[in-house]
């Protein structure tokens, strides 16, 4: 094996890691995506009491007992239909829009989208010590700011995309889409502030880091062990609020919203230009499911005051860390796949609100009580740390 | 490698700024502005400075100049006619331009940084701790005296989007 690396200068193998964690990204995420749109066809026809796809298959595949059959009314071969369909068909470019922006908006959506993810802790492991060390492609100290900082530039996606279809409908959707996506993040940060406040008690090296949220998450005792969906209801409820809404589901997809605006900001596009929005969308929700579980849900702890460490005491796994490993990502996969159904149970169950109800919720309600929220835990914790 | 990273930044923040000074499409010319904070950006995480490059991408990049396309999509603004300056307009700026250049060359001819002394700086990198408390110490009266003057902006957004009640017509159709 040595002989393969050992002989590439540390620039260019540091080079080669990142060009490899990248693909890495790539490979993880757009599978997600596809297999989240299909699950969302499938969760949906199952609230509706209908089929949903079952009808697509591969023809040899008919023929394996029970498994092929049980794949094709899962509707896992219509995933491959929907992409090759997607690559294949036509890619329509109409004639009255600005092209160069039009053809940039898809990959401006789609970078954001997959740098968040690199900064995500998605798993940990135990070394020889007993220290839990957190998985993730890029170990940077500021954490969930860095995520909120990159994906606040997924905007610039549907601006442009609406922009510059040049025509109505499209522009209806980005106008929206910048003013309620502004409005939520203010939301979405105070909301999270209380959870940093908590972590980073006097004395400490304050940090902003995601993985830090989870080690405080795994402590034992009665207060260590508790996730803040129990310490911070509120807070938890406001940053699922903001996530929706900056996630553009439903009941807030203003910028779609199908009904009154055609199609909102990707009427005008087609095929596989159509569907990166798509996996754009799909892997913000992946990665705010990924940062609210991380926050509120104790990230790869598998229960409440039962933290990994305990877990792989049980178990005897101290000598297997990437048993340990799989077995954390594994429990945070779980985590992420459950926010991500709890998502499309909303967008079957709730109607869309009103563009006027949007900004009424989003100004006049969430803020005010993130602001509060936000003041009832200064003084929680200040009255804590003071006696 | 950092080398060219850091060339490669500092290219997107110079030329994203000329982008904004030339480019005649307005829409163009904020997006300009974006690949320019972007660059900057990239210096500050090239500097260890990840908290400034955060917040300048999550302040500037993502919601100051989000508004500024809102704004400009809305208004629909087309560039303009060209125009021609008239000779105030244009000696003002000739000598606006000329003492920012003597200034720029006399920097640069004269001015000696003194050689940073490594082992003295403070733990600097990544420490929130460190830049709260010098927001709260050091810096405390810049801080209260911009905090201010947003606040007044504020209000004066307000003030002028408030229109009063008997004033308020039905909006002159397009």
């Amino acid at each position: 094996m040595c002989d393969l690396i050992c002989h590439i200068p540390p620039a260019v193998q540091d080079l080669l890691l990142s060009i490899l964690k990248g693909f890495a990204v790539i490979l993880v995420i757009f599978p997600i995506a596809g297999a989240s749109s299909m699950a969302e066809r499938k969760v949906s026809a199952w609230i509706q009491g209908r089929y949903g796809p079952n009808r697509a298959i591969v023809p040899w595949f008919a023929y394996v007992p029970f498994v092929g059959r049980f794949l094709q009314r899962l509707g896992v071969f219509n995933l491959m239909a929907d992409g090759g369909k997607l690559l294949f068909k036509e890619d329509p470019l109409p004639g009255h829009v600005k092209k160069f922006y039009f053809m940039l908006a898809p990959l401006v959506g789609l970078v954001p989208a997959f740098t968040t993810v690199t900064v995500v802790p998605f798993g940990a492991y135990l070394d020889r010590a007993g220290q839990v060390v957190p998985l993730m492609l890029a170990n940077v100290d500021v954490g969930i700011l860095a995520i909120f900082a990159v994906a606040s530039l997924g905007i610039y996606s549907m601006i442009l995309a609406g922009w510059a279809s040049n025509s109505k409908y499209p522009f209806l959707g980005s106008v929206r889409a910048s003013a309620q996506l502004v409005s939520y993040e203010l939301s979405l940060t105070l909301s999270v502030l209380p959870v940093f406040l908590w972590v980073n008690a006097p004395g400490t090296d304050a940090t902003l880091s995601l993985a830090r949220v989870v080690e405080f998450q795994s402590q034992p005792g009665l207060m260590g062990g508790m996730w803040f969906i129990f310490l911070m209801p509120v807070s938890a409820l406001i940053f699922l609020v903001a996530l929706f809404a900056e996630t553009n589901r439903l009941p807030f997809d203003m910028i779609e919203s199908e009904a009154d605006l055609v199609g909102g900001f990707h009427t005008e596009y087609g095929s596989f230009k159509w569907s990166l929005f798509f996996v754009a969308e799909y892997s913000h929700m992946v990665v705010g499911s990924a940062v609210f579980v991380l926050l509120f849900f104790g990230g790869w702890n598998p229960l409440p005051w039962l933290p990994l460490a305990t877990l792989t005491g049980w178990l005897h796994l101290q000598d297997w860390p990437v048993v340990v490993g799989a077995l954390s990502v594994v429990i945070f996969l779980v985590k992420v796949l459950a926010m991500i159904f709890f998502f499309m149970w909303v967008r079957w169950t709730v109607p869309r609100f009103r563009y006027d109800q949007v900004m009424k919720i989003g100004w006049q309600k969430l803020l005010p009580l993130a602001i509060g929220n936000l003041l009832f835990y200064l003084l929680v914790i200040g009255a804590i740390h003071a006696f | 490698m950092a080398e060219l990273i850091f060339y490669f930044f500092a290219a997107l923040t110079a030329g994203g700024a000329l982008g904004v000074v030339l480019n005649r499409n307005t829409v163009a010319a904020a997006l300009c502005l974006l690949l320019s904070l972007m660059g900057l950006a990239g210096l500050f995480v090239l500097l260890d400075a990840y908290l400034l490059a955060a917040l300048l991408l999550l302040v500037y990049a993502g919601a100051v100049a989000a508004l500024f396309l809102f704004v400009v999509m809305l208004l629909d603004m087309q560039g303009g006619a060209k125009r021609t300056p008239g000779w105030l307009n244009l000696g003002a700026s000739a000598i606006g331009f000329a003492v920012l250049l003597a200034g720029v060359a006399a920097t640069l001819a004269r001015a000696h940084l003194p050689e940073p002394v490594v082992t003295a700086a403070p733990s600097f990198g990544f420490s929130l701790k460190y830049y709260a408390a010098q927001l709260f110490t050091t810096y405390l009266l810049p801080v209260q005296i911009i905090g201010f003057l947003l606040l007044i902006a504020m209000l004066g957004v307000i003030v002028i989007s408030k229109k009063p009640r008997e004033e308020q017509t039905p909006p002159a159709s397009p």
